[in-house]
């Protein structure tokens, strides 16, 4: 397909798909409502006009500056984060309305990276500044004053009446930074110069910068007790070097050092022995720390195949129902049904994010969007195994549908950067300005 | 680059598939076991939104009946007639879930059982109600003759349906008033539950079917009925008159009742209760008797009715034990020591002699009704066990007749209906006896039998007997019951 078909036909797949998730978002809000009130809800048409205006705005702003860009991207976000929003409604609409807030600010986000990002050439360029920013970020909450702790985490950074996470920030700058900087060396890194045991691993010096970064950022998220980050970072860094060198030493290192780090953390922090007593049996403590575990349980089981229905269920009995285990309150209400439509679209927004990695043609483009596909993927993962006693629970946003601002704003900013790079693989990077 | 690119996206959906396989077990094959998890309080607060339909007597009366609220909760629960049914029909409390029938039909209530909802299907799209109605076995107005019967006195009285095991009445004095336990205030609730459980002689213990007393004389009817099947004794057999009974491997005698002398035939002995007869029947009956009082539900597993909480196991002498404890049995054969019985027991055994020797399981609901008031469920009759058989089930009648024609139970008289009963009356170590009185009536076509016991005598204290606190709470019941149209 030539390049401006190409582009109209996306971004009317984009469109229609767009007008599904409208209803669905609307047709869930109007549910809730009926089911604990009998009645419409009082502000169905500000809604209506809200979700249209948005999303209208967001395609509208993709049709300017990125119209060859993925047209499947942009409706699975907003379809996820329009449960998301339906069931935080549901939950509590005092939560729903500062998240209806987010959820602008994450749209202005989204279009202000589009239009001031013309190039992703422009994030590389400034690899180290980021890394730089990053860190500060990841930094903030420790200092005094400013940093607020939070359910036993302290990852809360307070500027007046607004709280948010600056480590969502941080998650983007770094994932940056190690794009940038694992292009640069990948054939250093991926050859290899001293052998040690029949097998060879790049020298100390190229490796040091990115294993200061990374242990860097996992000393941090160990002291502010944020572990669903800390896995996360370690998960998707692993990957990366891995998918820079295709050397699968890099992935059996870092599992090595996850198991070590894992086993430390498990004798030096008691909250981190907790997840795990629960993990492996909640029962004899149901009523007390495998409280919000077992309630999770009860959600998915309660819910069955076709769900207690929207506003019919029990969701709020789970602590943070809105934020960590808003799956859960998802699976109470809609069932198992509901679930898999969320699952799948997950499985969908990551496979298009890997999709646009591989068909990337330059090298940053192509590590870049392949680590926030992985970030997407490995970050849903945790939440959904941990809410599921699959794996330990460790606390994390589910991307889009969890309430909360940061995190949301985050998500936002990594979907333009994937539909910047998409629009770039197929027209091209844009031509250099000519100075005046 | 692209080949790790693709492993690792691999990786990452076939993780995925993970979650997809733990989401399958939950919602599909850990489903029923999660909802029906004690600690989750999920379906309870569900029902306890939903609209739920009435709990309604025999003859008409709301036991229990839901209204809407502007509260958090949807429903508030109301029991019109307060105490007189609390312990059948339960209280629905957000503190401590549902009892009673509350409990045992609480999918028919809320419309979620089969039988509601394959019958509800349309209505489900037009909006109607789906919620069933809960009609009981019992009646208001013998209920109400039980409570009036009592009269304040501790006890209790069980009358049941002889052909079917219907329970028309069952009250237990004291009782309690479901409405406050029912309030959605659960710092309320709990002050209230805390009260009862201070309040003397236990108000929420439904001494019908918790409770096991020494049956007394009453129980002169098994061991009557097993002397007979066995073929041990016939209504002619003749024992010595006596004022005592030696007993074996002791000391002491078993006396007559107010040390009368007594005996004659076994047909005389049963009029005028003689003990001293009966003790001997015991020790001949022996092991016998350990074994036959199986037949009558005791030392057996309690019969599946649908009351909750579940009825308990009723006592009698165990088996094996007579070789070394003789005199035990010749107590029990007049219903002392070994033998604890709960009244709904004793209601059941005279019911059994007034049905052919069938023991009926007992069951407190008669059928569910949809909200158009068409029956979509019968609570059918069910044989629990033979207790008899059918000719000694006649003679025994005749025994029980005589009691009340000229014997210890006039009192229980009914002008107009042959009456079948017999006296009891429970010796308890340093208190007054408990009076105890089994009937069933119209001897020769019996429709309801009734269990009446008063704790410790009553209002008479060590001079009560069967024969003058309980007889006449018998015959009052079965006067009410019998008034009234057979359903």
């Amino acid at each position: 397909m030539r390049t401006p078909t190409l582009a109209r036909h996306r971004r009317n797949v984009e469109i229609t798909l767009g007008l599904l998730t409208i209803i669905v978002t609307v047709g869930g809000y109007v549910l809730v409502a009926l089911a604990k009130n009998s009645t419409l809800p009082p502000d169905l048409y500000l809604l209506l006009a809200a979700v249209v205006g948005l999303y209208v705005l967001a395609h509208l702003t993709i049709r300017r500056f990125a119209p060859a860009a993925d047209g499947t991207l942009l409706p699975l976000a907003a379809l996820l984060n329009g449960i998301g929003f339906v069931t935080i409604a549901r939950l509590d609409r005092n939560l729903a309305r500062i998240q209806s807030v987010w959820v602008a600010v994450g749209v202005a986000a989204f279009i202000a990276t589009l239009v001031l990002v013309r190039d992703s050439r422009m994030v590389e360029r400034y690899r180290y500044t980021f890394a730089l920013l990053g860190i500060l970020c990841l930094l903030l909450p420790l200092v005094p004053g400013v940093g607020q702790q939070i359910n036993g985490a302290r990852l809360w950074v307070r500027f007046g009446a607004l709280n948010f996470q600056p480590g969502e920030a941080a998650k983007v700058l770094l994932v940056i930074f190690f794009a940038a900087y694992l292009v640069d060396k990948r054939e250093l890194l991926s050859s290899g110069s001293v052998r040690v045991a029949g097998m060879y691993f790049p020298a100390l010096r190229h490796l040091g910068p990115l294993m200061l970064a990374w242990g860097f950022s996992i000393i941090v998220m160990v002291q502010e007790k944020d572990l669903g980050s800390s896995l996360l970072f370690f998960a998707v860094f692993s990957a990366m070097l891995y998918m820079a060198t295709n050397r699968g030493v890099y992935l059996l290192g870092g599992l090595v050092l996850f198991v070590i780090g894992a086993v430390i953390a498990y004798h030096l922090f008691t909250h981190v022995q907790v997840r795990v007593t629960t993990w492996i049996n909640p029962w004899p403590k149901a009523r007390g720390e495998g409280y919000q575990i077992t309630q999770s349980w009860f959600a998915f089981g309660t819910g069955g195949v076709a769900g207690t229905g929207l506003g019919l269920g029990s969701p709020d009995k789970i602590p943070n129902a809105a934020t960590d285990f808003i799956f859960s309150a998802i699976g109470e209400e809609l069932g198992l049904v509901g679930t898999m439509a969320i699952v799948l679209s997950y499985v969908l927004l990551v496979g298009s994010a890997f999709r646009v990695a591989v068909d990337s043609v330059r090298n940053f483009s192509k590590l870049f969007a392949a680590g926030l596909a992985t970030i997407f993927g490995i970050q849903t993962l945790i939440i959904m195994g941990g809410v599921t006693r699959l794996i330990p629970l460790t606390g994390i946003t589910l991307p889009f549908v969890s309430y909360g601002g940061s995190s949301l704003v985050a998500n936002f900013v990594l979907l333009a950067l994937l539909l910047r790079i998409s629009h770039e693989t197929v027209a091209g990077p844009p031509p250099p300005r000519v100075r005046a | 680059m692209n080949r790790g690119i693709r492993r690792v996206g691999t990786g990452i959906l076939v993780l995925f598939l993970a979650i997809v396989g733990q989401l399958t077990y939950l919602q599909v094959f850990r489903s029923n076991d999660l909802k029906n998890n004690p600690n989750n309080v999920r379906a309870f607060i569900r029902d306890i939104n939903r609209p739920r339909g009435p709990i309604i007597t025999a003859d008409g009366a709301i036991v229990a009946d839901s209204k809407p609220t502007k509260g958090e909760l949807k429903q508030q629960r109301e029991y019109p007639l307060g105490s007189l049914f609390s312990h059948v029909v339960g209280y629905q409390s957000i503190v401590y879930g549902t009892t009673g029938v509350e409990r045992t039909y609480n999918n028919s209530l809320v419309g979620s059982d089969v039988q509601l909802s394959l019958k509800n299907l349309g209505q489900l799209l037009n909006g109607q109600s789906r919620v069933g109605t809960v009609v009981l076995t019992l009646s208001k107005a013998a209920q109400q003759a039980a409570h009036d019967g009592l009269a304040g006195k501790r006890g209790s009285v069980v009358a049941l349906n002889v052909k079917t095991g219907g329970v028309v009445a069952m009250y237990s004095e004291p009782s309690f008033d479901p409405n406050p336990l029912a309030n959605h205030n659960s710092n309320n609730v709990q002050k209230v539950q805390q009260a009862l459980l201070a309040a003397p002689d236990n108000p929420e213990l439904p001494r019908a079917w918790r409770e096991r007393y020494p049956a007394g004389s009453t129980f002169k009817v098994v061991t009557t009925s097993l002397a007979l099947d066995d073929g041990i004794a016939t209504p002619d057999r003749v024992f010595p008159t006596l004022r005592e009974l030696p007993l074996p491997q002791t000391n002491n005698t078993l006396q007559n009742f107010g040390g009368e002398i007594c005996g004659g035939t076994l047909e005389q002995s049963f009029t005028v209760s003689c003990n001293t007869t009966f003790g001997a029947l015991g020790l001949e009956l022996g092991e016998q008797l350990a074994s036959g009082v199986e037949r009558f539900g005791l030392n057996v597993a309690p019969p599946p009715a649908d009351i909750s909480p579940s009825v308990i196991r009723s006592l009698g002498p165990t088996r094996g034990t007579f070789k070394d404890n003789q005199p035990v049995f010749a107590q029990a054969a007049i219903g002392q020591n070994a033998i604890e019985v709960t009244p709904l027991e004793m209601a059941m055994i005279a019911a059994s002699v007034g049905n052919g020797g069938k023991m009926m399981v007992p069951h407190v609901v008669s059928e569910v009704r949809d909200a158009q008031n068409r029956t979509v469920r019968r609570i059918p009759p069910q044989v629990w066990r033979q207790a008899m058989t059918p000719a000694t089930a006649t003679t025994v009648t005749r025994f029980m007749v005589n009691v009340v024609d000229h014997g210890t139970g006039t009192a229980a008289q009914i002008p107009g209906v042959v009456v079948a009963g017999k006296t009891g009356t429970a010796q308890v170590q340093g208190k007054a006896p408990h009076a105890w009185f089994v009937a069933f009536a119209p001897a020769a076509n019996p429709q309801y039998a009734v269990a009446v016991l008063v704790e410790n005598g009553g209002n008479l204290g060590s001079d009560a007997t069967g024969g003058r606190v309980a007889a006449p709470i018998a015959a009052q019941v079965l006067r009410v019951l019998l008034a009234q149209q057979p359903q």
